[in-house]
């Protein structure tokens, strides 16, 4: 072989390798994401009860679906639910890392203690908040031994507000992530920006609306998709903290979806559940997804 | 301990048919078994089998009356790797069965003469076609009062016998400052408390409704009378209740704050362990109008397919271990549940077991003995799942009569079918 | 960068710097309140909890329901406690996040330097991997580790974490190394590195604050991870799987005390990463994800 054979083969090699590197990762992605989604769509169409049957039925799964006053529960208490978190969540992270970034001594101290109920799985932060809520020996009780007696608080046994302690915990466990996102992108910020505005006169207030706010819309985007793709994959604290009570109030579509697929023995309406919760994600993240990676190009 | 060692000699037979196997296998085994008490009765049947060289393999995972074991087995019986036994219920059984994925213990259960000792209530669920598929290991009957004796001294001192007497005696515990009843609100505690009002309107119409699933029975003027009398009953229960575990409920009555608890007779060893004498601290009765009928649920252990000879034999093994006459005394005086054969002696027992024994051999010869609707004995998980939801409902008082909940029963369990 | 130039420029009076320390203690209390509850709790008998006050501290200080969570609760039939479990999750975790973050490195390093046609929809295809509901790939997932002889074993869980942990990794990365000048890669092309080489000299030096936001995140989500434990953990459950059989039981007195010793044991591992590596982790994220 020739010297120059050899060099050309080193050059196509160095082609090759990135995409050879990559490929694992992506066949692994295709199979197991995308291969597994394209099983769910299928089952979806079967009249699969306890394990997977491949007798096609049509769209039977998914009038019966709909007929079920369940899933609409369901789909009203993740329109709840997921509304409040995301607000919440961004108010209250937004708010603490613009407090923690005026050079707050201790800051060090605090960051940790908003950061560690991330930390936390569900079973832990379960454990932690249906102990706390429950009214017979958490909160409302503590109240009464400190001479409180009319303090009520019965969220959590009460059909119409359960869903909202869901929020509660949801938002106590995320909120100091949120913080971390947006106290990243605050300290990103270049400090002659707002040093100029300050000299034109501008009051702290406009500064943050005018000008911080708009700069921080990078974090925003951020926060907006993990806390929406958390919500809608919500699961184990709904199982952890009312396990979808009282009542079935506190349903949730991943907690249906589980529910049908695995305990009910109705696998293929789980997994049309699982199809519309698919579309409701790709609704969400495909159009971000797009405008992210476009702009990049 | 005859029987024992005649299906050991069997395994032994089995095993040693297997060139070069010089142990037998072990046996892996899923359950939720994971409290104390339960644990430790199941350490005996472990122990059993390791007299014998079979290893136990233990693969728990508590949570939600199984739910979270059965998505377990789920996984690994896709996979095409089933433990050797699991732990399961009623209907789940048959529905594994009709999947074609358990084994046969025809071997065994003729050995050992099943047949003749395993009440046919049982062998409903124990075999499929034909063929023996599980191991029994329990009887739990549901429909049980557990009341406080000192309440329901001041309550008049009745065991109350109908549902007017009982309405009566909730009463007075209610004037006397009691929650009159301690209640878990969670799906299954609400359906088994159901259970009870189905079947005090009558034996045949419980068949009707929940074993034949018969939509006339269904939405008709019996369930609409049964579902009025639950929203009577939720009026005695305190504001505290959604949610609440069963045995916080049992609690309840123990330390006298509640008068007393609708709960199969696994609530017994709360009350034992809290060192309460039954008939003295407190009373077990059959719930008032449903005297003489049972509604049961059995613990089964489903055999699944398994290959290769040494596993084959030590899950033999294992049936054999538990339908030992030592076994199912030892395992059911700790449970609280009775024995899965008609022929243990009921002598390690205490009242209230003795008084199971005796009932359930009653009514297992009067035909009053039905499987539990709401722990998966009378319909499948779908129709039982579709009847907890409208249960659930009444008792969070989503409907206000009895009649439109009728109506909606009978709906959802069309709907499940 | 200096603690003292990251902190914005603006400046606040008296009464407001007042206010937001009172804010910011008041959000303190609030996410420690669970944690107190619990700690305090798990070190009081029995009797105290169900008779007394949950914020009272304990009467009689005992250390009982740690050792029993630790080695003598009833797990399974054996009363072994969570240490047994805790060996299994860490034999799971390590490799898990390891792999995954190396991986995620690697693409990271493909998609922003060795860019190709196409590459940005392999990026696009694979980030979204991070959004799929865990619960629907069970049953297919099962069928998959089946095929392979993984199921039920530690080799076919962490197979499950590396798939569904490199879309986030590949996220992270691919975002820190775009900032990246590529034209240091260029050079070294030119002087006859390769690609390893320059995965290795060049770009992996740098990328400390990165990594550690990926084997933080990577790290909290497979030791947390119930649901995967426990279909396919079979005779290797992982912590989460045991802590749930702790205090789910179904039957027999509820050892709270025990339950929340427990719960703390389980969720130490990740406390102690988020507490020690916190503050690498919001530089990291100010490096990486957050651009835009």
């Amino acid at each position: 072989m020739s010297a120059p054979a050899t060099a050309d083969f080193r050059t196509r090699l160095q082609d090759w390798l990135p995409k050879l590197v990559l490929a694992p990762s992506f066949a692994v992605t295709l199979i197991f994401v995308y291969g597994f989604i394209l099983f769910t769509v299928i089952l979806s169409f079967t009249g699969s009860k306890m394990l997977p049957k491949w007798d096609f039925i049509g769209f039977e799964n998914y009038v019966k679906l709909f007929a079920l006053q369940h899933w609409h529960i369901a789909l009203r208490n993740i329109a709840i639910f997921a509304t409040l978190y995301i607000v919440i969540c961004t108010a209250i992270g937004l708010m603490l890392a613009i407090f923690l970034d005026q050079k707050i001594r201790g800051e060090g101290m605090l960051r940790p203690i908003y950061l560690y109920p991330m930390a936390l799985s569900f079973i832990v932060t379960g454990t932690a908040w249906k102990w706390f809520l429950d009214p017979g020996i958490g909160l409302e009780r503590v109240m009464h031994l400190w001479g409180w007696e009319s303090f009520s608080f019965t969220w959590i046994k009460d059909n119409d507000m359960a869903i909202y302690t869901i929020v509660i915990a949801a938002v106590w466990q995320t909120s100091g992530f949120v913080m971390a996102m947006f106290l990243a992108g605050l300290r990103g910020i270049d400090n002659e920006v707002l040093k100029a505005a300050q000299i034109d006169g501008a009051s702290n207030l406009q500064l943050y609306r005018r000008i911080v706010i708009p700069l921080l819309r990078p974090a925003f985007l951020s926060a907006f998709v993990i806390l929406s793709h958390l919500a809608i994959k919500s699961y184990d604290l709904v199982v952890a903290l009312t396990g979808g009570g009282p009542g079935r109030s506190t349903e949730m579509p991943a907690t249906f979806m589980y529910s049908y697929t695995f305990t009910r023995n109705q696998m293929g309406i789980g997994a049309s559940s699982a199809v519309i919760m698919l579309m409701t994600i790709a609704a969400i993240m495909v159009p971000y997804l797009y405008a992210e990676l476009k702009e990049k190009k | 301990m005859k029987i024992v060692t005649k299906g050991f000699a069997s395994a032994m037979a089995l095993t040693v048919g297997l060139a070069g196997a010089a142990r037998a296998e072990d046996v892996e085994v899923l359950h939720w078994w994971t409290s104390g008490g339960e644990a430790a009765a199941l350490n005996v049947l472990k122990e059993d089998l390791a007299s014998k060289g079979i290893g136990w393999i233990d693969m728990p995972v508590a949570g939600g009356g199984g739910e979270a074991a059965m998505t377990a087995l789920r996984a690994r019986v896709t996979a095409g790797d089933p433990p050797t036994a699991v732990q399961m219920l009623g209907f789940d059984i048959q529905d594994w069965a009709a999947e074609g994925a358990l084994g046969n213990l025809d071997a065994v259960a003729a050995a050992e003469g099943w047949d003749a000792v395993i009440p046919g209530a049982l062998q409903r669920f124990s075999k499929y076609d034909g063929h023996w598929i599980a191991a029994p290991v329990n009887v739990h009957s549901t429909n049980w009062v557990w009341i406080n004796k000192a309440a329901l001294d001041a309550a008049g001192g009745k065991a109350p016998e109908t549902f007017d007497e009982l309405i009566a005696v909730l009463d007075a515990m209610k004037a006397n400052d009691l929650t009159a009843i301690a209640h878990g609100g969670q799906p299954w505690q609400d359906a088994t408390l159901f259970d009870a009002l189905v079947l005090a309107e009558g034996t045949d119409f419980y068949k009707q409704a929940f074993i034949d699933l018969d939509p006339a029975a269904l939405g008709g003027d019996k369930m609409a009378a049964a579902f009025d009398k639950l929203i009577k009953l939720r009026s005695y229960f305190d504001s505290n209740f959604s949610g609440r575990d069963w045995n916080l409920a049992s609690a309840m009555v123990i330390n006298g704050e509640a008068g007393m608890q609708f709960m199969g007779d696994w609530a017994k060893g709360e009350f034992l362990k809290a060192g309460k004498v039954p008939g003295t601290d407190f009373i077990c009765i059959r719930f008032p109008g449903t005297q003489g009928a049972v509604t049961f649920n059995s613990d089964q252990f489903a055999m699944f397919n398994v290959s290769g000879e040494g596993k084959l034999a030590a899950q033999a093994a294992m049936a054999t271990a538990i339908e030992s006459p030592t076994f199912q005394s030892a395992f059911n005086v700790v449970k609280g549940s009775v024995p899965a054969r008609t022929d243990v002696p009921d002598t390690a027992f205490d009242d209230c077991g003795k008084k199971g024994i005796k009932d359930l051999a009653e009514a297992n010869t009067n035909g009053t003995l039905f499987g539990s609707m709401a722990h998966g004995h009378a319909a499948p998980a779908s129709v039982k799942n579709a009847t907890y939801d409208v249960i659930t409902a009444v008792v969070n008082g989503e409907y206000s009569d009895g009649a439109t909940a009728a109506k909606a029963l009978a709906d959802a369990v069309a709907a499940a079918q | 960068m200096s603690a003292v130039t990251q902190d914005t420029a603006v400046s606040t009076g008296r009464v407001t710097r007042a206010f937001i320390y009172l804010v910011l203690i008041l959000f303190a209390l609030f996410y420690l309140l669970p944690l107190y509850v619990m700690g305090v709790n798990s070190v009081k008998p029995l009797a105290e909890i169900t008779g007394g006050n949950m914020m009272a501290l304990p009467q009689t200080w005992t250390l009982e329901p740690w050792r029993s969570a630790w080695s003598t609760a009833q797990i399974g039939v054996e009363a072994t406690g969570l240490r047994p479990y805790f060996l299994n999750s860490i034999l799971m975790v390590v490799p898990s996040v390891a792999i995954s973050t190396i991986v995620g490195a690697l693409n990271g390093y493909i998609l922003t330097k060795w860019r190709f046609r196409g590459d940005t929809w392999v990026f696009g295809l694979m980030l979204f991997s991070c959004f799929i509901p865990f619960q629907i790939v069970l049953i297919p997932m099962a069928v998959v580790l089946g095929k392979l002889g993984l199921a039920g074993s530690v080799p076919g869980l962490i197979l499950v974490h590396v798939v569904y942990g490199i879309g986030f990794t590949t996220l992270y990365f691919r975002n820190y190394y775009a900032a990246f000048p590529t034209e240091l890669v260029r050079a070294a092309q030119i002087d006859g590195a390769g690609f390893f080489r320059i995965f290795w000299r060049i770009l992996l030096p740098v990328s400390g604050p990165i990594a550690v936001v990926s084997i933080i995140w990577q790290f909290t989500n497979i030791w947390n991870d119930f649901l995967f434990g426990a279909s396919f953990g079979g005779t290797s459950q992982p912590m989460t799987v045991a802590l749930n059989n702790l205090v789910q039981s179904s039957t027999g007195v509820k050892e709270y005390n025990v339950h929340f010793a427990g719960a703390i044991l389980a969720a130490l591992p990740t406390l102690f990463v988020y507490v020690v590596a916190g503050r690498y982790f919001v530089r990291g994220l100010m490096a990486g994800s957050v651009k835009g």
